[in-house]
């Protein structure tokens, strides 16, 4: 897949009990399998990305189930409670089967 | 390919036409007929679902349909459902939250095919159900909705 690029935004400390915010985004066309190709006329499949998760240390903080009618280039902004220093993981699951990752350690403050 | 604003209005001007070729205008908008109840019969498992208490932070007028702002929240929610009852689709997108979440709130952007009103249904940690609705105004790629 061209140019997928997941990209999140976290502090870099925290302090254990605070409540920050998490800013995601992912390029991706998030075709919506509803467009028909203006030339055949043949409809576009649909190719999004259907499923968004957040874990902290393994331990689920966030999730997404996606549809067609989440705009291109996913974004998703969401808050957690910092349990003290970690590693959170995300995880974008396209149509494809393809799992884009990335990684944000997060230390106390 | 990307899905451009003029693709996208393209799609809505032929729904358009197509309904007025038919001499049923509208048929193509029908309000709640997109199968929105039974979505929110499917998340709720027919619960009795309470209205209120579940914040949606939309624009008032979106210019492009292709992608609005949207924000939800509800206290003690574990989980929050968005639908687009005007949509060809009711489905947006479902958040669950977990104890490490922080507010119990989150935001994305999404699409909307026409003016219509954004539903958003909360299911609590209590397990009961409560929702909201907020009209939504869309003109570009609104079909001047």
């Amino acid at each position: 897949m061209s140019n997928v690029k997941p990209r999140v935004k976290v502090p870099k400390s925290a302090a254990a009990g605070e409540v920050i915010t998490i800013k995601t985004l992912i390029s991706h066309p998030m075709e919506s399998g509803q467009r028909k190709d203006s030339k055949t006329g043949e409809v576009i499949p649909r190719k999004i990305i259907n499923t968004f998760t957040a874990t902290f240390e393994g331990e689920p903080v966030f999730k997404a189930k996606i549809e067609p009618a989440v705009a291109a280039n996913p974004y998703i902004e969401f808050s957690m409670k910092v349990p003290g220093p970690g590693t959170l993981r995300f995880e974008w699951l396209d149509d494809d089967g393809t799992i884009y990752d990335l990684e944000k350690s997060i230390a106390a403050a | 390919m990307e899905w451009t604003r003029r693709d996208f209005g393209a799609l809505c001007a032929g729904a358009v036409a197509t309904a007025a070729l038919v001499g049923r205008p509208g048929f193509a908008f029908a309000a709640d007929d997109n199968g929105t109840q039974a979505a929110i019969d499917a998340f709720t498992g027919g619960a009795p679902v309470a209205e209120g208490g579940v914040d949606i932070g939309a624009p008032e007028i979106a210019e492009n349909g292709n992608t609005v702002p949207i924000e939800v929240g509800a206290e003690n929610a574990a989980a929050i459902m968005i639908l687009a009852s005007g949509n060809p689709n009711p489905g947006v997108v479902t958040f669950e939250f977990t104890p490490l979440s922080g507010a119990r709130s989150a935001s994305t952007r999404i699409r909307l095919a026409k003016t219509q009103d954004v539903i958003a249904v909360a299911r609590l940690e209590d397990g009961s159900f409560a929702m909201a609705r907020r009209p939504v105004k869309v003109t570009i790629g609104g079909c001047g909705g």
